[in-house]
């Protein structure tokens, strides 16, 4: 060891006197401001852990002065909310949706508060701007599946579609033509269904298509094509595809046929927030 | 007798893990069992040949430096291997695309995300630490390392663990348990190359020829002994098979989150901070020529900070099903720790009290100093974050990324590089690094790196954190969440570029390495004789 009252040439300090590989260390006092500051950090601490709950005992924890507990604050948050919008949202769950003016203050609160079950329950599939994706239906066109009423939207909301959940829920089902049809007859009929929509196809094709449209699709989607909302069967004359409407897109749905699949939200969501997502959807733009 | 009993254990190994790789579950499981075969079955031969063969002398007389060298290499791999993961995945988050359709499902986010921060904190940092303290304890204890060969065991141990648990990610092995994911028979083998490292560690200080033990070997000491009962006890679980890779957890529920941030919590505080505080401690003093600031100050603040860390863990689960008395205690020790963190920063920076000027002059000092800037601010962030009010608008936020990257690329990252480049020069015989400009350049491109980085996370962070919680008069939610995952995207663009250049200026470091140690002697350095 060396002399303990070596001091540093450069600053004039104390050293400890100890020397490891060349380093030495001052012996400066704790830093004012860094001691005070760290207890007043204790201090807090102990005044906090009085406040609220924190020392655990043998079968619970001290509860604190305050009385807090986090799920209580939730709790009365969320009161609070529900407190100030009783008296509309039991307005809103009793309303008749289809003659429910539009300058109504529940109408008001439907269409606000239907937005926010859209956001937290709807938008994963149908997007967060309800334009939906290849496979999830856009809800601001006014095509609709299986009808844009008030009514029916409200029934989709609550009995979803194919789904095995919900007894009531809209159910009808396309086969898949792969197993029916040739690929002579597959390509004939996709033609037709290109010529009904407009789009530049096979003459030579579409017209054997026709009479195999006639009867094999006709049933569902009309002798036109326009589609039956009674059955979910789409129009297949206008330039809306759920699926794609170019040849390939055409060809895997005639042949695969398509499944699409939406939850029930009867048992999930609330009476008043079942009817405030559908005054939602209903106003986006494509309501009937 | 030894040899044979090496010769006996090693063809067992070999034996076990090729009857594994045949019966084993599932993927990662056999191609782990034909990575252990391959290690085993080639030491096997390699020993065998060396039986009846004169040995080597091997000069005991000096520091025993390779096992260091072979580390500042590792360490240099490992960190390239790491921050190139992090862009990758960094990328991929602005434009998820890069997830590629056609290397599904190994480079999907969920799985390089966990190769990204187990390169980076256990292969760059673990392999720091690991180096460095071992260099450390010699040149304080003066004294070689205890245990012989038991020094690269421990070494090689270490980095086959590392390979095991990057294979097993990429193939779908993990307890699902962030920073220990690495399955159980990986586990096993990291608990015994540990222990290996405390022996090692304390048989070096055993034989130390100074009285007293330096503050460096107390943190190091603190961080060996601590990450063994972390790593033991939230790895306590139990396999389903011995032939498979997947394992049950004995803790569930709650109690299995609070014991996971109870190790995660510690992992930051005593492999991130209390180690890195043990290679600061030595490599700031000696770069700078300076003693350090405070003895009482680093006593104080050493007992502080490791009494106080380990009861942290609680603020990463606020407003969970934890408790509300695990909560408050959590953030309560927190912010007590404010200052226990900070001792550590004054010190560093109060040793150049009397060396100002180098900060000037010598871009490895620059370095030093704002990795202790980092350390300050993060850890002041980190109390700050933990206090309830933040927390519940800064958790599960980017700021959370903002803030563990602040201290990881600047506190960790940057005193990291200056250890290196501290060493390398001496090691290989050099008189200093083979460019000072380089090491300039990775200076400037790390900070400016870093700031892009933990600046484009607070925004996002904070934001992402307002739109969340955002409702109207009626309390009505205002946005979905896709909504805040676009609004990141140019955020997310700051960050990938903020992540390019700490890649880059680590490519230069390592540009940097190379020419200095290439043409280089290996140098034995004497022990050291105590001082009067």
């Amino acid at each position: 060891m060396s002399d303990p009252n070596t001091h540093d040439p450069v600053t004039g300090t104390e050293t400890t006197g100890h020397d490891w590989d060349g380093i030495r260390e001052l012996n400066n006092p704790l830093p004012r401001w860094w001691l005070w500051t760290f207890y007043i950090t204790i201090i807090w601490g102990i005044g906090y852990t009085i406040a609220y709950p924190a020392w655990p005992l043998i079968d619970r924890a001290t509860g604190g002065l305050l009385g807090y507990t986090q799920r209580a604050e939730v709790a009365e948050d969320i009161a609070s909310f529900e407190a100030m919008n009783a008296e509309v949202s039991a307005r809103l769950a009793a309303a008749d949706l289809a003659t429910l003016p539009i300058d109504d203050p529940a109408y008001r609160y439907g269409v606000a508060g239907g937005a926010a079950v859209f956001r937290a329950h709807c938008s994963q599939c149908h997007g967060a701007g309800a334009a939906g994706a290849k496979g999830y239906p856009n809800l601001l066109d006014d095509a609709w599946l299986w009808g844009g009423t008030l009514e029916a939207i409200e029934y989709t909301v609550r009995h979803g579609i194919r789904n095995e959940t919900d007894a009531d829920s809209r159910w009808t089902e396309m086969p898949a033509f792969g197993d029916i049809l040739t690929d002579e007859e597959i390509a004939a009929t996709t033609e037709y269904v290109l010529a009904l929509s407009g789009q530049e196809n096979d003459g030579t094709l579409a017209a054997p298509g026709e009479a195999l449209f006639a009867d094999n699709c006709a049933s569902c989607h009309g002798d036109a094509g326009l589609g039956d909302p009674e059955l979910g069967a789409p129009n297949l004359s206008d330039a809306i595809w759920l699926y794609g409407g170019d040849r390939d897109d055409v060809a895997h749905s005639i042949e695969n046929a398509r499944f699409g699949v939406m939850p029930p939200w009867g048992d999930r969501l609330s009476e008043d927030d079942i009817k405030a997502v559908t005054l939602y959807v209903h106003q986006l733009g494509g309501g009937e | 007798m030894w040899d044979i009993t090496k010769l006996i254990l090693l063809g067992l190994i070999a034996l076990i893990a090729a009857i594994a790789a045949n019966w084993g579950h599932d993927l990662a499981y056999k191609v782990h069992a034909v990575i252990i075969m391959l290690v085993a079955g080639g030491l096997f031969i390699w020993q065998l040949r060396q039986t009846d063969e004169t040995k080597p002398t091997v000069d005991t007389s000096g520091y025993m430096d390779g096992v260091v060298r072979a580390g500042v290499i590792a360490t240099a791999f490992w960190g390239i291997a790491g921050f190139l993961v992090g862009v990758v995945i960094a990328f991929q988050l602005a434009f998820p695309a890069l997830n590629f359709d056609w290397g599904q499902p190994y480079t999907n986010f969920g799985r390089l995300r966990p190769l990204h921060t187990s390169a980076v904190i256990f292969a760059f940092g673990g392999n720091a630490l690991v180096m460095s303290s071992f260099y450390i304890v010699q040149r304080t204890c003066g004294a070689r390392l205890w245990g012989g060969n038991l020094a690269w065991f421990v070494f090689w141990g270490y980095n086959l663990f590392i390979v095991l648990a990057a294979t097993g990610y990429l193939l779908g092995a993990t307890q699902s348990k962030e920073y220990a994911e690495p399955e159980w028979y990986v586990d096993i083998w990291l608990t015994i190359v540990w222990v290996a490292f405390l022996a090692v560690y304390m048989g070096t200080i055993f034989n130390r020829k100074e009285r007293h033990i330096y503050v460096a070997n107390w943190f190091l000491l603190s961080f060996i002994i601590t990450v063994a009962m972390l790593h033991i006890v939230n790895n306590l679980s139990i396999p389903v098979s011995i032939w498979g890779s997947k394992s049950v957890q004995v803790f569930s529920g709650v109690q299995d989150a609070m014991t996971q941030w109870w190790y995660a919590h510690n992992a930051v505080g005593f492999f991130l901070t209390a180690g890195f505080l043990g290679m600061m401690y030595y490599f700031v003093p000696k770069q700078a020529g300076r003693p350090v600031y405070s003895y009482k100050l680093s006593i104080i603040h050493f007992w502080a900070l490791i009494f106080l860390y380990i009861w942290a863990g609680p603020h990463h689960l606020h407003y969970t099903a934890l408790p509300d008395w695990a909560s408050t205690l959590g953030m309560v020790f927190s912010v007590i720790l404010w200052m226990p963190s900070w001792g550590g920063m004054i010190n560093g920076l109060m040793t150049l009290n009397g060396a100002w000027d180098k900060i000037r002059t010598d871009p490895i000092i620059r370095m030093m100093v704002i990795s202790l800037a980092f350390y300050g601010m993060s850890t002041f962030e980190g109390p700050m974050m933990s206090i309830k009010a933040v927390n519940s608008l800064s958790h599960y936020t980017d700021w959370t990324i903002g803030h563990v990257h602040s201290g990881a690329l600047g506190w960790n990252g940057m005193i990291t590089f200056a250890a290196l480049y501290f060493l390398a020069p001496r090691l290989w015989g050099r008189d200093k690094m083979y460019s000072m400009d380089a090491i300039n350049w990775h200076f400037w491109l790390a900070t400016i790196g870093i700031v892009l980085y933990a600046a484009s996370m607070w925004v996002t962070g904070i934001m992402e954190g307002l739109m969340w919680r955002e409702v109207d008069a009626q309390g009505f939610l205002v946005n979905s969440f896709a909504d805040t995952v676009s609004a990141k995207f140019p955020m997310y663009l700051v960050r990938g570029l903020g992540g390019v250049l700490y890649l880059t200026g680590a490519l230069i470091m390592v540009w940097n390495l190379w020419m200095t140690i290439r043409g280089g002697q290996r140098v034995t350095a004497a022990v050291g004789v105590p001082a009067e």
